[in-house]
């Protein structure tokens, strides 16, 4: 993990295998991978050097701001980026096999059967033009060989699945004929139909009111138990994280600050971001706080990221670090089993400050 | 004319503790609400065919009625389209009510053209939901908040200059950045510059309609602490419109929850958000995910079936009885007014949740005597007429 990859393998060329790294044994690996897009203004670091694990049957939770790389990771993990305008490096390994150096076609051939995802707005994921029904078959036809009825009725199967009512008249609806949160639902059954084993759902309920998100993350959590999949659920709303989620992975500038457990990190966070977003959140769990702790300032352009570590301009502790905070990436380290932070601050200074003067203030 | 709120807006006397919708409008605290509306609706004419004639209509608003105090922030909640938008924009008279009535600081304001509306403009204003559209790309910052002061001609270009560069250090953006555009700014500083146009003519008066919604969440606790330092700073009173709950307890002091076009829960912040009364509310709380992982288990979880159903067909009497579990067949004949139940804490429902001993008899009789008042053709608000029985 974190090991520095020679600046040529930026360039987009299949990165040659993993030299001297052992094949994974997680069911979802992702190793330094990096996304960066070329563009007039300069080159965009979308992502910059993430690494994390999956196993089925788990949940990660991806959090962070606007801009903050989410989205390009669950692109690239499921090969949408265009070749032409992102360079893609570092290593995903699904299930023993590794996608960043593997065919289009290998990839295209796995996604839809064993990885598939949900976007944060249906109809842009969803043909205007023909009927919610008509695009599950398609979907589900790509990948089994069965005949159009047999996969009619997988169709209105998943519909029914994913509480949609009356789904035998429904199933030949246009999408624009469906609620937002059916529409929703219609997608979930559509990335589900051919029983993934990786589902990626950007923001799948950020466009919804409170009460249909209620139902659809209820759904996720139940087709989670019914098929054993591994889920990224990336959000910017940490009460989903901690709903739904088993282990949180917090992104800042296209890189991991913090990897835990959701229990670490709701309640022994180490990273002064993860301080900041927590203290930004009115909550409803707690008495009224007089007042939100907002994080100064505002989150990086991708272009010019800080030097040193780039939540240093808006972190109220970087001054403590003798200037290593502007000068020196923090690396991410364990620190505990399964808790991994990127700080310079030394470990028991972050439990301490934790303890005295952020959790009595939340 | 009618000047304050209680007059023209009487049903019969009150019984017990149950108070009529109406009087749900009375100042709660001592005085003259700065802001009254009476059973305001906004009804849109869906029209169709080459003589645009009108097929139906959208019950956007459907009779609405608050008060809101000087120096108050009052909330207004509710899932998209239940009609907070359209409320602010008819009270600040954006849009034109079909029914009701607005009282500002005891004037009524409803009928008012624009060229009459025009010294009131300085006193009511408004801050949108979002921070990219409402500003003018082709305007500097100093243009856009300068705007209010060369309209209403009341400083030199110098002071004018001044003025501007003093808001924006009030609303903490740097007053160097006078002579930039918008785009150069981030969402959070575009909404500060919002805001600083906003203050420019001191308003008295503020609606905020989602005004951190599109804002990261680290951004969103800078823009709601700043608008709580203006408010102690500038005496301001508030409507906040928004969705999150959570935003929403942290700055009102009571909060209204909408369905429909209708409110059906307005309290103080505490009571509501500690002992919610109506089933809509008892949802929408539960539904709101909690950061904090050890209370995923054994939280009570009120799922409710189904979406929001068309404003267009409203379902009569009890608009949330398609998706209520509690509902009963009165729910479907009687439409359950609001109803004073504790003191400052008023519902509209048949059978609310954390109600006192006798809640479901109190709310027949006021239903009874609304009705009793729409049928004898006494003055009842236009909102609660349109009410009634209506049978399935
Ligand atoms: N094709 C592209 N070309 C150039 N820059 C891009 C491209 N796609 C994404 N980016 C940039 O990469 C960064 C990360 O984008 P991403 O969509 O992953 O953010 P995100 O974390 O998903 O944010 P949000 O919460 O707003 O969805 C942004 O600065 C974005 O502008
Ligand atoms: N100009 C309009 N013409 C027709 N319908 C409208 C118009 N403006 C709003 N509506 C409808 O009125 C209802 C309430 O809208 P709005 O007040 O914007 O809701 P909210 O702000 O609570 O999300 C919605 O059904 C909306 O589609
Ligand atoms: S490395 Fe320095 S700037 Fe970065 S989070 Fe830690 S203390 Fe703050
Ligand atoms: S009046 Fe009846 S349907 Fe309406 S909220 Fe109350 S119990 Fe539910
Ligand atoms: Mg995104
Ligand atoms: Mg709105």
């Amino acid at each position: 993990m974190g090991d520095k990859r020679p600046a040529e393998t930026l360039d987009g060329t299949p990165v040659t295998m993993a030299e001297g790294s052992p094949p994974p044994t997680a069911f979802l690996e992702v190793r330094d991978l990096r996304i960066h897009f070329p563009t007039d203004d300069g080159l965009v670091k979308s992502v910059d050097g993430l690494s994390f694990r999956l196993e089925r049957g788990r949940t990660l939770g991806i959090v962070g701001e606007s801009g903050s790389g989410k989205s390009v990771t669950s692109l690239g993990i499921l090969g949408l980026h265009n070749r032409r305008n992102a360079k893609v490096s570092g290593e995903i390994w699904l299930d023993g096999q590794e996608l960043v150096g593997a065919s289009p076609e290998e990839v295209r051939r796995l996604r839809g059967r064993r990885m598939a995802m949900i976007f944060q707005d249906p109809l842009s994921s969803m043909h205007p033009f023909y009927t919610v029904g008509d695009q599950i078959i398609e979907a589900y036809r790509v990948h089994n060989d069965v005949s159009k009825k047999v996969a009619r009725k997988h169709a209105v199967d998943m519909l029914g699945r994913v509480g949609i009512p009356k789904p035998e008249r429904r199933v030949d609806d246009y999408p624009h004929q469906f609620s937002g949160g059916m529409r929703q639902r219609a997608m979930i059954a559509m990335a589900l139909s051919c029983d993934p084993e990786l589902l990626i759902a950007d923001e799948p309920t950020t466009a919804l009111d409170v009460t249909v998100q209620a139902q659809i993350l209820d759904l996720i959590r139940d087709l989670q138990e019914e098929f054993n999949s591994a889920i990224i659920m990336i959000t910017h709303d940490l009460g989903v994280v901690a709903e739904l989620s088993d282990d949180i992975l917090v992104m800042y500038a296209g890189r991991s600050v913090e990897q835990a457990s959701v229990q670490d990190a709701f309640h022994r966070p180490l990273h002064p971001y993860t301080w900041g977003l927590l203290g930004s959140m009115p909550r409803l769990d707690r008495e009224r706080s007089e007042r939100l702790l907002p994080i100064k300032g505002t989150p990086p352009s991708l272009i010019n990221v800080p030097a040193g570590c780039a939540f240093s301009p808006r972190c109220a502790y970087a001054e403590l670090n003798e200037g290593r905070s502007e000068t020196e990436r923090p690396e991410l380290a364990e620190v505990e089993p399964g808790h991994r932070v990127a700080c310079h601050l030394p470990l028991e200074r972050r439990r301490q400050i934790w303890e005295t003067e952020i959790l009595p203030k939340l | 004319m009618v000047s304050t709120p209680q007059t023209g807006a009487e049903t019969s006397p009150a019984a017990g503790t149950g108070v009529s919708a109406a009087q749900a409008a009375r100042p709660e605290r001592g005085g003259e609400p700065l802001l009254a509306v009476e059973g305001l609706g906004k009804h849109f004419p869906v029209t169709a065919g080459l003589l645009r004639r009108q097929v139906a209509a959208v019950k956007a608003v459907d009779g609405v009625s608050f008060a809101v105090h000087k120096g108050e922030t009052l909330g207004l909640v509710g899932e998209s389209g239940c009609g907070k938008t359209t409320t602010g924009r008819m009270i600040m008279r954006l849009l034109d009510p079909s029914f009701g009535r607005i009282t500002f600081e005891g004037t009524d304001i409803t009928g008012l053209s624009q060229r009459q509306m025009r010294p009131l403009r300085r006193d009511l204003q408004m801050i949108f939901q979002d921070p990219y559209s409402s500003l003018n790309p082709r305007q500097t910052v100093g243009a856009i908040v300068g705007a209010p002061f060369r309209l209403q001609k009341i400083q030199t270009e110098q002071g004018v200059k001044k003025a501007v560069q003093d808001l924006l250090e009030l609303v903490g953006l740097n007053p160097e950045h006078y002579n930039r555009y918008p785009h150069e700014f981030s969402g959070g500083q575009r909404q500060r510059i919002g805001i600083a146009r906003t203050l420019a003519l001191k308003p008295k008066l503020i609606i905020a309609d989602e005004p951190v919604s599109a804002l990261d969440v680290s951004i969103q606790a800078q823009v709601i602490n700043l608008l709580e330092d203006l408010q102690d700073e500038l005496d301001l009173t508030y409507v906040v419109i928004a969705h999150d709950l959570s935003v929403v307890r942290h700055i009102s002091d009571r909060v209204a929850v909408m369905y429909l076009g209708k409110i059906v829960e307005i309290a103080d912040r505490n009571d509501l958000y500690a002992e919610p009364m109506h089933p809509y509310t008892n949802a929408l709380l539960s539904a709101v995910p909690i950061p904090d992982p050890d209370k995923r288990k054994g939280r009570e979880r009120i799922r409710l079936s189904g979406d929001v159903p068309s404003p267009l067909d409203p379902p009569p009497a009890c608009r949330f009885h398609t998706r209520c579990w509690k509902a009963q067949e009165i729910c479907k004949q009687v439409e359950p007014p609001l109803v004073e139940l504790r003191p400052g804490h008023h519902t509209a429902c048949h059978f609310p949740e954390n109600a006192p001993e006798g809640a479901t008899e109190l709310v027949a009789k006021a239903a009874a005597e609304r009705d009793e008042a729409a049928a004898t053709g006494e003055p009842v608000t236009l909102g609660e007429a349109k009410g009634g029985v209506r049978k399935v």
